[in-house]
């Protein structure tokens, strides 16, 4: 433990949290592309994610960066270690690697669907299944 | 402001052997697609480190605003 609460608090979501998401706003309601992106990639797949909002306050965006050694806002953490942001996920969406580093099967159609259209506002087709 | 061509000469000359396209319509907003032996072997978090670290501290987020960055190993 060190003095500093902020921290110690997001280092126990990242340890606690088999998949984390620090984005903009939420899945559901996401306040920038490259956090919307990157949260429908996840959804995409369909397994289980926390999500943090860094929005409410700013320190914990400094916190974050400060740990992960990553500039930008949105990171995803898997089993403890950074796996990306925006541009690394939806790579790995596309690839199937997301699948795989989440523990999901690695649907064929759904690689065709995204390197079909690689580019646009949503590439990934924004579907919200987390209910 | 910065601009594609000066952002490619840095990225060019900070990282051994780098072969850069930097892109962008407005000057803030960059995708970067980065070619480089210095890539081998590491994960895509840290070639993506190895680019965010050619720029400085708030430079990111400040003046290159958003900076996208595709690396790749030849």
């Amino acid at each position: 433990m060190s003095d500093n609460p902020l921290r110690d608090a997001i280092d126990e979501a990242i340890r606690d949290n088999e998949v984390i998401l620090f984005m903009k706003g939420t899945p559901e309601q996401p306040m920038c592309g490259f956090s919307s992106r990157t949260a429908a990639a996840l959804q995409a797949v369909g397994k289980p994610f926390a999500a943090v909002d860094v929005l409410p306050d700013p320190r914990i965006r400094q916190e974050l960066s400060a740990i992960s050694e990553w500039p930008t806002i949105p990171q995803l953490f898997v089993k403890g270690e950074l796996v990306g942001g925006c541009d690394i996920v939806t790579e790995m969406f596309e690839t199937g690697e997301l699948h795989e580093a989440l523990g999901a099967e690695r649907p064929a159609e759904a690689a065709e669907a995204a390197t079909a259209e690689p580019t646009g506002p949503q590439p990934l087709g924004v579907e919200n299944r987390l209910g | 402001m910065p601009t594609p061509d000066e952002l490619k000469q840095r990225i060019e000359t900070t990282i051994p052997g780098a072969v850069a396209v930097v892109e962008s319509p407005d000057n803030v907003h960059f995708s970067a697609t980065v070619r480089s032996d210095a890539f081998a072997g590491k994960s895509r978090i840290q070639q993506h480190k190895m680019v965010y670290e050619v720029f400085g501290e708030g430079e990111l987020g400040g003046a290159v605003h958003a900076l996208q960055i595709k690396t790749e190993v030849p």
